[in-house]
């Protein structure tokens, strides 16, 4: 496999692990919280504080940034399809880490989304040519 | 009030990933170390296009907050994945990417999933 191949399909792990990471921290300091917040702002506010959300938020600020270098690697119409794996794997840890009900469908979806990632995974992951490096803004 | 919600969200979703994909393209190959987090990081500040990609996700991001205030999650998060078919024929004819028939056919069926997933 090519050095610049196999950096791509690294990074493309690192952000679906830390995606799946930071949903799940969010989701687990959520339902931690004593009150639903509803509307209102202020408890919002508030939950950010909750170790859990917090840590949640981080990671998903760091997943943000991981998917920015990975659109620097690759088309956008290869990044979108292939980092959907992302559902699958919300589906499975909701179901063996939050003890969530995922239904037939659900996993019929997660199944369809693997079908389609792997099929456009299998696809060259840039048709453009990247700038160099320090290109100018 | 809910199809407005979804136009918006869409719509911000789509400018933010056409304006991500094309400012990330001309800044070149970037790295997830810490030396290369700190670049980007730069890159972001210095490329305004950048920075109203962000905008962008941060209208989207609350447009999705409204909608699942007064909808179903099992509507907003289908609806929320139009913009996926939107974004790749827009990749194709803003971003000139090369969209084969196995990549389309793969987009397509992952749509399928995101929707049987949502809803």
């Amino acid at each position: 496999m090519k050095a610049g191949l196999l950096k791509t399909y690294l990074i493309l792990a690192l952000f679906i692990a830390q995606k799946a990471a930071g949903n799940l921290s969010l989701a687990w300091g959520m339902k931690r919280l004593p009150s639903n917040p509803g509307a209102n702002p202020l408890l919002y506010l508030r939950a950010m504080f909750d170790p859990f959300v917090a840590a949640g938020i981080a990671t998903l600020i760091l997943a943000l940034l991981t998917r920015m270098v990975l659109l620097s690697l690759a088309d956008l119409s290869f990044v979108l399809p292939v980092t959907a794996i992302g559902y699958a794997v919300a589906a499975f840890l909701g179901k063996m880490v939050l003890h969530e009900t995922v239904t037939g469908r659900r996993w019929a979806g997660t199944f369809l989304i693997c079908i389609g990632a792997a099929l456009v995974g299998s696809t060259s992951r840039s048709t453009t040519a990247p700038a160099t490096v320090g290109d100018t803004p | 009030m809910r199809w407005l919600l979804v136009a918006i969200m869409v719509a911000a979703t789509v400018l933010s990933d056409l304006l991500q994909s094309h400012e990330m393209k001309r800044a070149g190959e970037q790295s997830v170390g810490a030396r290369g987090l700190a670049r980007l990081l730069r890159a972001i500040v210095e490329r305004r296009f950048l920075m109203l990609a962000i905008g962008c996700m941060a209208v989207s991001f609350f447009s999705f907050m409204a909608l699942i205030r007064s909808e179903p999650l099992s509507f907003a998060v289908p609806a929320s994945a139009a913009s996926f078919v939107l974004e790749t024929v827009l990749a194709k004819l803003v971003l000139r990417e090369r969209i084969g028939v196995r990549r389309g056919a793969g987009a397509l069926i992952v749509l399928a999933g995101v929707v049987l997933v949502g809803g």
